[in-house]
């Protein structure tokens, strides 16, 4: 008898792969998303279980399914990927300096006079002469 | 950055400028302005003088080990006092720009 493809494996891996990927150029975008990647575990999560069900058949029914070297490859490369992302999101970027340096409330701000994007230079004193108010954000740049 | 664009208005209902700092150079927040569609003035300190002044280094922070900023949130008032800031112990994590909102509202 041919044996059948084992659908569940690729279609586990397939999501695994979905799961590490989507974070940047989609679930990051918004913060509900952004700040705990719940959609990107439960992602995670599925693949697993897609791949779990995969396995379980190869093994329990060898005479129907293939999938048992593929399948168990897929899986140790699925638990890598999963290993890299929570690495990544525990550790890796909050490997900033403290923020113990950083001025408080109730300080005065710095005032500053720097060069917009398009050469145009900008002061805080300025700006306050429009506004009422500034929110400073810094970030790391784009190099 | 993208959640203070979209806000923007919001901002400038209140009579408050959002304005980004970093080392990048001018050209480099001006293609970023471009392929992302940011409205608001972004700010070039390409000797991290402001960013050492508030706090905010990140000394040798690049790849290649140039000072850069990291991410902090500050909220200045006409008199030039900070009234409220954020400093995420996470790049991924930033400021929602509905937290600094209620805090310009609590002025």
């Amino acid at each position: 008898m041919q044996r059948r493809r084992n659908i569940l494996n690729w279609a586990g891996f397939a999501i695994v792969v979905v799961a590490l990927v989507s974070y940047i150029p989609f679930f990051a975008l918004f913060p509900a998303t952004r700040d705990v990647p719940w959609a990107n575990y439960l992602l995670f999560l599925i693949g697993g279980a897609l791949l779990a069900g995969g396995l379980r058949r190869a093994f329990r029914e060898p005479e129907r399914y293939r999938g048992k070297i593929s399948g168990s490859i897929l899986t140790v490369l699925s638990v890598l990927l999963l290993a890299f992302f929570v690495v990544t999101v525990t550790y890796l970027t909050k490997q900033i300096p403290s923020a113990a340096t950083a001025l408080g409330v109730n300080q005065k701000a710095p005032p500053f006079a720097l060069v917009d994007a398009s050469g145009k230079q900008v002061s805080s004193a300025g700006l306050l002469n429009d506004h009422r108010g500034l929110v400073l954000v810094f970030y790391r740049g784009y190099w | 950055m993208r959640g203070f664009e979209q806000h923007l208005n919001e901002f400038h209902q209140r009579g408050v400028e959002v304005v980004a700092i970093s080392v990048d150079s001018p050209a480099e927040s001006r293609q970023l302005c471009q392929s992302r569609g940011y409205t608001f003035p972004f700010l070039s300190d390409p000797k991290a003088d402001t960013i050492r002044q508030y706090g905010v280094l990140h000394a040798d922070g690049s790849p290649d080990g140039k000072n850069i900023a990291r991410p902090a949130e500050f909220l200045v008032d006409a008199s030039g006092t900070i009234r409220w800031v954020n400093l995420t112990d996470d790049i991924r994590v930033r400021a929602r720009p509905e937290s600094v909102l209620a805090a310009i509202d609590r002025l």
